[in-house]
């Protein structure tokens, strides 16, 4: 049985009814061994804020005429209003893409995955730049259109060029969320839905879209507080953001300021936060009979085979075709005019390694986390849920920042390690990987570990044996998401990395702020097509996963 | 069947991959390859310089990027045998770091792109005083005044503008002429980029506030178009989307290297001098908690010696600081510039500058 979205819905109904205030464990406490890795984790999330406090608090009273300007007001309402776009049009794109490429015949459905994935590891400092190239009033496009008497195109510049931009390059953060909830969403339920009378379309949006909720509010959260923390795309598309703002005065070189302006971000991305808390209620998401033990049935599309393919083909063209696209010309063009390429090996090593690292255990430990917030829910539980958003909707630098206040002062021999680089990117990005633990937990039934402590198993053994093997489909796309987002990372490795650490992200902006488009181009194709390859993976090992915790 | 496809996708991606390594590899051709191919061979230089038999090590922040300034620093590190490593970032985010660091900070030597870096740096009080023997290579307008910091290589502004829509004699005398409205929407500018700012000193030092304001919102009323930085800049100038720039000199030469001739952007300085034509450094300073100072002294003395002056003036297209070292062929001569008399010391009133920008709403 289901609890769905629509909780009147619920189609069995009946001895569940226990179930229902959703708080049936809220009296036990969590074990040792899940609260206290879970508070470490939530201190240390929290230091980003705590060097913020420091740091603001001595900004001298320009910041308070700073804050309280109107023009502050209205950075703070562009800022929104672009949050709001993107999250919805990323919504919106990757929804379809993700039901596409998992429950329909359409053709070469992996080759789409993947490359539909791609977008997310182009960093956005570039990736601007690629798009006015393209795009722009006078790039290659309207070029393309000169002899049809086309001499400028529309403005790209402001909010519709920050919107494209953010959108094509951060709606993978749902795909790949709502393509793990696919994998593992039980037909029967939208089968048993149609036996009663349901057309598909009603059974879809009745029964499976709820199921999809958790999928798409995490994925949705990721790009909205991806939006408010980037800089590249909102910059070079001339769109002043909040965060815009708040790098002007790292090239002012005040900090105080800078710190001070970035706790207000604090409080818009907690705003997000919550607004996801509560749109996401108290519902459950698991059937404690055996289920289904089949593979859903393809969805036949049929004449709208090709539909869908044109409109897969325009998105991965857009988001995709268009960076690469520009990059390769910009290496041939280097190439033939005998621009001298540099090696990349190491970069390559470097970047494969510190986002290996990071993917793994961002994901380990976010795993304590989504245990304290499914299994254990309390305030402390949703506290540390909500601390460990901070750093992911901080711009990279402030990050950065406030790790090496705290690794100079009080732990100097972590100090430009790589392993204090991993732990940066895990303040970035956990909420990646919690996102995927957290939604995937949610549709493991509690019964079943019940069950098997009752046979005399500790919370240990229960979790190695029956609930690790069954999220490990939500691990594996957290993994991926975090592997992505740390290949393209910039501000953090560049601050943190230990002297002379070079990865293929800074390789790329080395050369890219200083006109040096050759050589970007050849890292920055490598990223993507490297980046390809874990993705390949990911999308084969979810698609046996997902078989096999049917058969 | 999907397996074989799936395998097909994977063995194309892996041999682009591969061959863009390759390509990548290394190419013979080129001072940068090579310097990159053999780092540890030491390669004879025209210079004296003693290689001892414990060279030491030296840590160098560099706000200037790795593309620009790599390859002098590797053949310093050869030519010495001094364990150098270098931690590359903006200006502006290796300063920040530095300050977060404090004295702390395992740097030596911090090289930064313009004089705004550089001064916040020694407002912190974190600079040593540099001895006479490094601040005489370099002009005294060209350095702090009380030796924290030292110029090493020379940028002009200028206008960089279209040359399919407009001729060097459509374009004014002075920057000051932008305000006149028939430049409205045909200007590009970079307010937060710092050598914009130190320009924007200069004027004050030049014209004075209440001249500059006027200039300022006059730039203002004519709605230029706000880029993050220069290069984004001279690519709308040469793609037309703006017809005049407000940039450093030498990101066009990168275009022309990289896109060739055609296009169709060209540097002007404004032929009647003022702010608009003013030369400014990039420059580095020593730390006062390094604890390699010899080295770091040997590093600034290098990269102020003919090799190194020779590489900034042929690579980088700049402006070499010390006499005897010829200017790019490519670049107009520093005396055809109508560069006014500014030191870089009294350039010293970034915050002045920024509290005006923010005044006006230019900054935030």
């Amino acid at each position: 049985m289901i609890a769905s979205a629509q909780q009147t819905t619920d189609p069995t109904g009946g001895d569940d009814a226990h179930f229902r205030q959703g708080r049936r464990w809220s009296s036990k406490r969590p074990p040792l061994a899940i609260l206290v890795p879970a508070v470490c984790v939530g201190i240390a999330m929290l230091l980003p804020l705590a060097y913020l406090v420091i740091r603001g608090a001595e900004a001298s009273n320009d910041a308070w005429d700073i804050l309280f300007r109107v023009r502050t007001l209205h950075h703070i309402g562009r800022t929104a209003l672009l949050v709001i776009l993107v999250t919805a049009s990323s919504a919106l794109l990757a929804v379809p893409i993700a039901w596409l490429t998992t429950q329909t015949d359409l053709p070469f459905r992996r080759a789409w995955a993947v490359l539909a994935a791609l977008p997310l590891v182009v960093p956005t400092f570039v990736g601007g730049f690629l798009f006015v190239s393209a795009l722009g009033p006078r790039g290659i496009l309207q070029q393309a259109l000169e002899p049809l008497g086309i001499d400028r195109l529309p403005e790209i510049y402001g909010l519709p060029g920050a919107f494209l931009v953010l959108t094509l390059l951060s709606y993978p953060y749902v795909l790949l969320t709502v393509r793990s909830a696919f994998q593992s969403i039980d037909p029967t339920f939208e089968e048993s839905a149609r036996t009663l009378g349901h057309g598909r379309m009603s059974a879809a949006l009745r029964i499976t879209l709820p199921q999809l909720r958790p999928a798409i509010t995490s994925g949705s959260l990721l790009v909205a507080l991806y939006t408010l923390s980037d800089f590249g795309a909102v910059s070079l598309m001339r769109f002043p953001t909040f965060t815009w703002v708040i790098y002007q005065q790292y090239q002012a070189f005040d900090r105080s300021i800078a710190g001070m302006l970035s706790i207000v971000l604090v409080c818009m991305a907690f705003a997000v936060v919550l607004l996801d808390a509560y749109t996401r209620g108290r519902l459950r998401y698991y059937r404690v009979d055996a289920g289904s033990s089949r593979a859903p049935d393809v969805v036949r599309l049929g004449r709208w085979k090709w539909v869908a393919v044109i409109f897969l083909a325009f998105v991965v063209t857009m988001a995709l075709g268009i960076p690469a696209g520009v990059l390769l010309y910009w290496l041939i063009r280097g190439v033939l005019a005998g621009e001298p390429l540099l090696a990349l090996w190491s970069a390559t090593a470097n970047s494969l390694a510190v986002s290996g690292a990071a993917a793994v255990v961002s994901v380990v430990c976010s795993i304590p986390i989504a245990a304290m917030v499914v299994r254990y829910p309390s305030t402390l539980a949703r506290l540390i849920e909500r601390v460990s958003f901070i750093g992911f909707a901080l711009p990279g630098i402030v990050v950065a920042l406030s790790l090496v206040f705290f690794a100079v002062n009080y732990a100097r021999p972590m100090y430009q390690t790589v392993w204090l680089l991993i732990f940066a990117y895990v303040v970035l990005f956990l909420p990646a990987a919690l996102g995927a633990t957290r939604s995937s937990l949610l549709r493991v039934s509690p019964e079943l570990e019940d069950a098997a402590r009752g046979l005399g198993r500790t919370h240990l053994q229960t979790m190695r044996a029956i609930t690790l093997p069954l999220i490990a489909p939500g691990m594996l796309m957290g993994m991926a998401l975090v592997f992505l987002v740390t290949m393209k990372e910039l501000p953090a490795t560049l601050i943190l990395g230990p002297l002379g650490f070079k990865t293929l992200a800074t390789s790329i902006w080395n050369a890219s702020s200083e006109a040096f488009f050759a050589q970007a181009a050849a890292p920055a194709l490598v990223l993507i097509m490297l980046s390809s390859l874990p993705m390949a993976f990911f999308v084969t090992q979810e698609f046996r996963a997902a078989t096999a915790s049917k058969s | 069947m999907m397996t074989k496809q799936y395998g097909m996708i994977l063995g194309t991606a892996m041999a682009l991959m591969l061959a863009v390594l390759l390509a990548c590899g290394g190419r013979p051709d080129g001072t940068r390859t090579q310097a990159a191919a053999a780092p540890t061979q030491p390669a004879p230089t025209p210079q004296t310089i003693y290689v001892e038999n414990t060279p030491g090590s030296l840590v160098i922040y560099s706000g200037r990027s790795e593309s620009l300034v790599g390859p002098i620093i590797e053949q310093f590190a050869d030519a010495t045998g001094i364990d150098v490593s270098t931690k590359y970032g903006s200006t502006g985010e290796i300063a920040a770091t530095l300050l977060e660091e404090g004295a702390n900070s395992p740097a030596d030597v911090f090289f930064a792109q313009d004089p705004g870096g550089l001064g916040a740096v020694a407002q912190a009080g974190m600079f040593g005083a540099l001895p006479d023997g490094i601040t005489s290579l370099a002009p005294d307008w060209a350095q702090s005044p009380d030796a924290l910091w030292v110029g090493i290589s020379g940028r002009a502004r200028v206008l960089v503008y279209n040359t399919d829509n407009l001729t060097e004699s459509d374009l004014p005398d002075s920057i000051f002429d932008l305000t006149d409205p028939k430049w409205k929407g045909r200007i590009g500018w970079a307010p937060t980029n710092g050598s914009f700012q130190a320009m924007v000193t200069a004027m004050r030092v030049l014209w004075g506030d209440e001249r500059t304001t006027e200039w300022l919102r006059g730039m203002q009323a004519n709605e230029p178009g706000v880029y993050p930085k220069n290069t984004p800049q001279v690519a709308a100038a040469g793609a037309g989307e703006i017809d005049v720039g407000l940039v450093n000199h030498y990101y066009l030469h990168r275009f022309l290297q990289e896109e060739g001739d055609a296009f169709p952007a060209r540097n002007y300085h404004p032929r009647a001098g003022g702010p608009g034509s003013i030369v400014l450094v990039a420059g580095a300073g020593i730390l006062e908690s390094s604890e390699n100072r010899d080295n770091a002294e040997k590093f600034l003395r290098f990269m102020l010696s003919t090799v190194g002056q020779q590489y900034f003036a042929g690579q980088t297209y700049e402006y070499p600081l010390v006499e005897g070292v010829r200017t790019n062929r490519l670049v107009t001569p520093i005396d055809e510039i109508a560069k006014p008399d500014v030191d870089m010391a009294s350039l010293a009133d970034l915050e002045g500058t920024q509290r005006l920008l923010r005044d006006l709403g230019i900054l935030q």
